[in-house]
């Protein structure tokens, strides 16, 4: 039991380095804060063109718009995230650091989804300036937030994985990732319905399918990370 | 070096483990029979079955459309297997064998997928209905299995190519179950018919040619995954074959 109680904290203490590393270099480059931020607010400049910035169809667009908006961050973001560790052969020195693969997985899927957490938190009140959106219920929408984006980050971080190292990998992602996250669109944008007051659905009960897609992936990241280390 | 004989399986077969060629005795019959069950299929599902009292003639398709979508479900099944056995053993041979069966899956998924709308056309109106959980999931399979292959064609030695594959084909497989959950809860109902078979609503010259459909089906695919099991293998001989005539030219100049 001790041991087990070591080993945890010493895979929470790894996490925790490797997400810290992420985001540091993320400060640094200013990646998230100078591309991947403007990048989803012009995203919801262009949906508002894309629909004739009509207010009723924008309003009850919003929650599936926001989301979409997320899907294609989580693209750039995990590109980034790839992307750090193929240059002067970081993942390799990742690997004979001696890290368990969980972790690495853990802590680079952790510092994406706080650089998704910053696109939402800078999408939400976008959303209300440009389309008009009333957050009706903030608990609900910053659950639903949290799910969703570790989700996002598990499934994401661990198809980047596929593609590290190799030179089609940033046409391949989206392939492989966007069907993959399907249930998370879907269920987040219910729970935004329901957040934002746009239908009378159940959000909270969304919010557990987020919460098993996400603890099935960060599952599958920590048991397939390993191999996929190996191969980059 | 001389590349010569690449196409003659007499002169190949000489680098080869096994035989140069994807035919066997077995999968000539095996074929002949499937080609042959196809045509018993299309003669008891267009000229024998009775139309339906409401659907009319539009039941016909379910002896394509049924079986391939269970055979690709089966064949994904198959992929989803082997990349875990590549995972856990790093056999060679399960993960061609995930491939060949990615390869029937996506074949199989776009069959189902167009069956599916030509018989939505007349029945709901519509060629694709959102409301229709198993035919969004298997779109988004389909998509999943695209990827699949996408990846397999993106190059590298072997071994990172099946682990990568594998990792895709076993998320894909515990994922395409989330979706299917979720599109359910989303559409909150189905249109899609309920399994006639299940209900025991067919008649049974239909259910006869049904079973049929599928047992020639499940000929078909074996027939294609034992073929493209035998095309991924002489793929990899083929690849090492090359060294091994660059190491006997070495050899000869070397005169040893």
């Amino acid at each position: 039991m001790g041991l087990m109680w070591r080993d945890l904290r010493l895979l929470a203490g790894d996490i925790g380095l490797i997400a810290a590393k992420d985001l540091r270099i993320e400060w640094r480059a200013r990646t998230t804060l100078g591309q991947v931020l403007p990048f989803a607010l012009l995203v919801l400049v262009l949906f508002g063109f894309a629909l004739n910035a009509n207010r009723p169809t924008l309003e009850l667009a919003t929650p599936g718009l926001l989301w979409m908006t997320v899907l294609f961050a989580t693209v750039v973001a995990v590109q980034r995230s790839v992307a750090v560790e193929s240059i002067d052969g970081a993942g390799r020195m990742l690997l004979l650091s001696g890290m368990a693969p969980a972790a690495a997985f853990g802590g680079k899927a952790l510092a994406v989804a706080v650089q998704l957490l910053a696109v939402v938190a800078v999408l939400l009140p976008g959303v209300v300036l440009l389309y008009g959106a009333e957050i009706e219920s903030l608990p609900l929408a910053v659950v639903a937030s949290l799910a969703a984006t570790a989700g996002l980050a598990a499934a994401g971080s661990l198809l980047g994985a596929v593609v590290a190292g190799v030179r089609a990998h940033q046409t391949v992602l989206p392939i492989l990732l966007l069907p993959v996250v399907a249930p998370v669109l879907i269920a987040a944008t219910r729970a935004f319905e329901d957040a934002l007051g746009k239908a009378a659905v159940n959000g909270w009960s969304w919010v557990g399918l987020l919460a098993g897609f996400t603890v099935v992936n960060v599952a599958l990241g920590a048991v397939a990370y390993g191999p996929l280390m190996e191969e980059a | 070096m001389s590349r010569a004989g690449t196409g003659d399986p007499k002169r190949l077969a000489g680098y080869l483990d096994g035989p140069a060629r994807t035919g066997s005795r077995f999968t000539f019959w095996l074929g002949a029979a499937t080609l042959a069950g196809f045509a018993g299929v299309a003669a008891l599902g267009l000229l024998v079955v009775p139309a339906d009292d409401v659907q009319g003639d539009t039941v016909r398709i379910i002896f394509v459309h049924v079986p391939s979508a269970l055979g690709a479900y089966a064949a994904f099944g198959l992929t989803a297997l082997g990349s875990v056995m590549w995972l856990w053993r790093r056999s060679e041979w399960w993960d061609i064998t995930a491939h060949a069966g990615a390869e029937v899956a996506v074949l199989l998924c776009g069959l189902t997928l167009v069956t599916g709308m030509l018989w939505g056309r007349p029945t709901w109106g519509t060629y694709w209905e959102w409301g229709d959980v198993r035919l969004v999931t298997t779109l988004i399979l389909f998509l999943v299995m695209v990827g699949y292959l996408s990846v397999r064609a993106l190059g590298g030695t072997a071994g990172s190519v099946a682990t990568r594959a594998a990792v895709v084909g076993l998320v894909g497989a515990v994922n395409i179950g989330i979706v299917n959950r979720s599109v359910n809860w989303w559409a909150n109902r189905t249109l899609h018919q309920q399994s006639s078979l299940t209900e025991g609503r067919l008649e049974d010259l239909t259910l006869l040619t049904l079973v049929l459909a599928f047992v020639v089906a499940a000929m078909a695919i074996w027939w294609m995954v034992m073929h493209r099991f035998r095309i991924g293998w002489l793929e990899r001989q083929l690849a090492d074959r090359d060294i091994h005539q660059a190491v006997r030219a070495r050899r000869a100049e070397a005169g040893r």
